[in-house]
């Protein structure tokens, strides 16, 4: 029975922990608006403060009325390439806020660059397919080399 | 304990519980050290601001204003530092302080580096003790006790540079910042010196209600305004009508500009009547028949140039983009969710990658070897400008000596002058060359040009003896 008794104990103080655990984790992530991040709202993009820059460019861009962050910095090709690559760089720039070991200012990594190339290409299909024709052995041409500043102007 | 199987069950339970429990608590742990660190990027982005003292045209001591804006001020404490660049920056080289001048370190000197620099100034203070330039936190005992001050009487135009002169331009005006001006122009550089007391400091730049922008230098208001007026811009007034980003660049154009002391009154101007390029100021000389000193060596009537960073900027490609100093050597820093303009002014060479790559996506290494390719083409040419006008100083001594024919002597001593204040205009801006690149060059090809027609004047046969050395 004693035997029985401290394991009932142990049990006990490991669903205490647990539970805290689950409840603290509940709450961090509502306190971090964790459920803001499954959603579109640029809003979201900029809840920690590294992002006002971006977000406040955006805000007077042109391409406010049309486009929200997820449309040209996630994948078009399906959900699961969006929630990936949404996934990836959530964890990673959480890392990077959280740690503070980021280099500035702030550039896109080149994976993130072809997503958003990409995203240009998906909206502007028609128009894009007219320019690439060109040389057969000619580098390929790109959007945001030239139209980097068309999402969020800094200036 | 004699039965194996009932014994051995809770052993391993316990110990998984164990093990459970250690995860579940380092789950914790981990949680609430992110909770707390979002909690406090939360704060960092309540942007909080605690106005500690009241601020008004009264509080000078920049301390006072740091107590409002400790990031602002914490950087522009660290104007101290002297660090190198390749063509400019400093470096601090120790000295035995006397009692005449207590500086215990000073930076190199520029006419040790190079002699020839001696010739161009020769009968000129500078060329007792020209140094390079240090940060923003010496301009005030950099002057006060360079080797320059025993030579010559300096007037207190000098200051109103090399400190902090808005309280003290109130106080000798009672109240009026222009009558303070010319007051403070009009004493001697010790008795001026007597009335200020930090180097440049917040309220020289800023509005001590609102922290906006200003400009609080008489002397640049004035010639602003003239060259406007030659864009077709009447009555300017650089406080009313300049956009902010042109603030930027106007705080800054206050005092790294090229000038000269006009008249009796020994009042601060900038000789900006016909414009900015260098022809255009040369112009202006010209028609007002002034010189900064003899020539020792020639006689001729020369002109000093200083620092006319504002004037070469204008000329530049960054200029012409709508680029403000400050964004180069004030570059924005994160302190927390704050954006704050770095109050460290100094080289962007520095900190590359807040200064160029804000706008230039391109790897650091690659951007510093763009501005060392301009630099070096810059540095190169000016040394061959220097050359050429060495050469012509010396052969108009030696054609003095000989007796040359005073029309000649005069023809080439004009084409000294005009030779020379080319060349210094480069040498003298802390730049070399990279604000103006191409502007930079051309005007030290017509220095070179100018070296060459004196060299013509005196006749060929003895320009060409000395073109063999």
């Amino acid at each position: 029975m004693a035997r029985h008794g401290t394991i009932l104990a142990w049990g006990l103080a490991l669903a205490i922990l647990i539970g805290a655990a689950i409840g603290l984790g509940s709450y961090t992530f509502a306190y971090a608006r964790g459920f803001s991040y499954l959603q579109d709202d640029p809003a979201a993009c900029a809840n920690c403060h590294v992002m006002n820059e971006q977000y406040e460019g955006w805000l007077r861009s042109s391409h406010r009325e049309v486009a929200v962050c997820n449309d040209c910095h996630t994948p078009h090709q399906n959900l699961l390439a969006k929630y990936w690559v949404k996934a990836k760089n959530g964890f990673w720039h959480s890392y990077y806020f959280t740690t503070g070991t980021f280099h500035e200012p702030i550039a896109i990594t080149e994976g993130n660059r072809k997503v958003t190339e990409e995203a240009c290409r998906h909206c502007h299909a028609e128009l894009v397919e007219v320019m690439d024709g060109g040389h057969r052995h000619a580098e390929p041409v790109s959007c945001i080399r030239c139209h980097g500043a068309v999402g969020h102007p800094t200036r | 304990m004699s039965e194996g199987k009932v014994t051995e069950s809770p052993r391993f339970t316990l110990r998984t519980i164990g093990l459970a429990a250690a995860g579940a608590a380092l789950a914790a742990l981990l949680i609430t050290a992110l909770l707390v660190n979002i909690f406090e990027r939360k704060q960092e982005a309540r942007n909080p601001f605690f106005r500690v003292v009241e601020l008004s045209e009264e509080v000078e001591n920049p301390a006072q204003w740091g107590k409002n804006f400790p990031f602002q001020y914490d950087s522009y404490l660290r104007t101290v530092d002297q660090v190198r660049t390749r063509f400019g920056g400093s470096e601090a080289v120790p000295r035995t302080p006397t009692d005449a001048d207590p500086r215990s370190i000073v930076s190199q000197s520029r006419l040790e580096e190079d002699p020839r620099l001696r010739t161009m100034w020769a009968g000129y203070a500078f060329s007792h003790d020209f140094r390079e330039e240090r940060g923003h936190a010496y301009m005030f005992i950099d002057q006060l006790y360079t080797e320059r001050q025993k030579v010559t009487d300096q007037p207190g135009t000098c200051v109103n540079c090399h400190a902090s002169v808005v309280v003290a331009y109130r106080k000798l005006g009672d109240g009026d910042l222009e009558k303070g001006f010319d007051e403070l122009n009009r004493l001697p550089y010790f008795e001026a010196a007597q009335h200020v007391n930090y180097p440049v400091a917040c309220i020289d730049c800023h509005d001590p209600d609102t922290m906006q922008l200003r400009v609080t230098r008489p002397a640049f208001m004035e010639a602003i305004a003239k060259v406007k007026a030659l864009e077709g811009v009447e009555d300017y007034d650089v406080n009313r009508d300049a956009t902010r980003q042109e603030m930027r660049t106007y705080v800054c154009g206050q005092c790294h500009v090229e000038y000269y002391f006009r008249g009796e009154g020994k009042r601060l101007t900038y000789p900006w009547d016909e414009g900015l390029r260098v022809d255009e100021i040369y112009t202006y000389y010209e028609e007002e028949g002034f010189y900064d000193w003899e020539h020792a060596e020639t006689g001729a009537k020369v002109l000093k140039a200083q620092h006319p960073e504002f004037e070469m900027f204008n000329q530049g490609t960054h200029a012409r983009a709508g680029v403000a100093c400050a964004d180069c050597h004030m570059p924005y820093v994160r302190v927390g969710a704050h954006k704050v303009s770095d109050h460290q002014v100094r080289s962007p060479l520095l900190d590359i990658a807040r200064a160029c790559q804000t706008c230039h996506r391109v790897p650091e290494a690659e951007l510093e070897a763009r501005a060392h390719t301009l630099q070096s083409r810059t540095f190169e040419m000016r040394s061959r400008a220097l050359d050429a006008l060495v050469d012509l100083v010396a052969a108009i001594r030696s054609a003095k000596e000989e007796g040359e024919s005073p029309e000649r002597i005069a023809e080439a001593q004009s084409l000294q002058r005009r030779a020379q204040f080319y060349l210094d205009f480069v040498e003298a801006e802390n730049s070399m060359g990279f604000h103006a690149p191409q502007e930079a060059v051309r005007i030290l090809g017509e220095s070179i040009d100018y070296s060459r027609k004196g060299l013509m004047a005196l006749g060929s046969p003895r320009s060409a003896e000395v073109a063999k050395d």
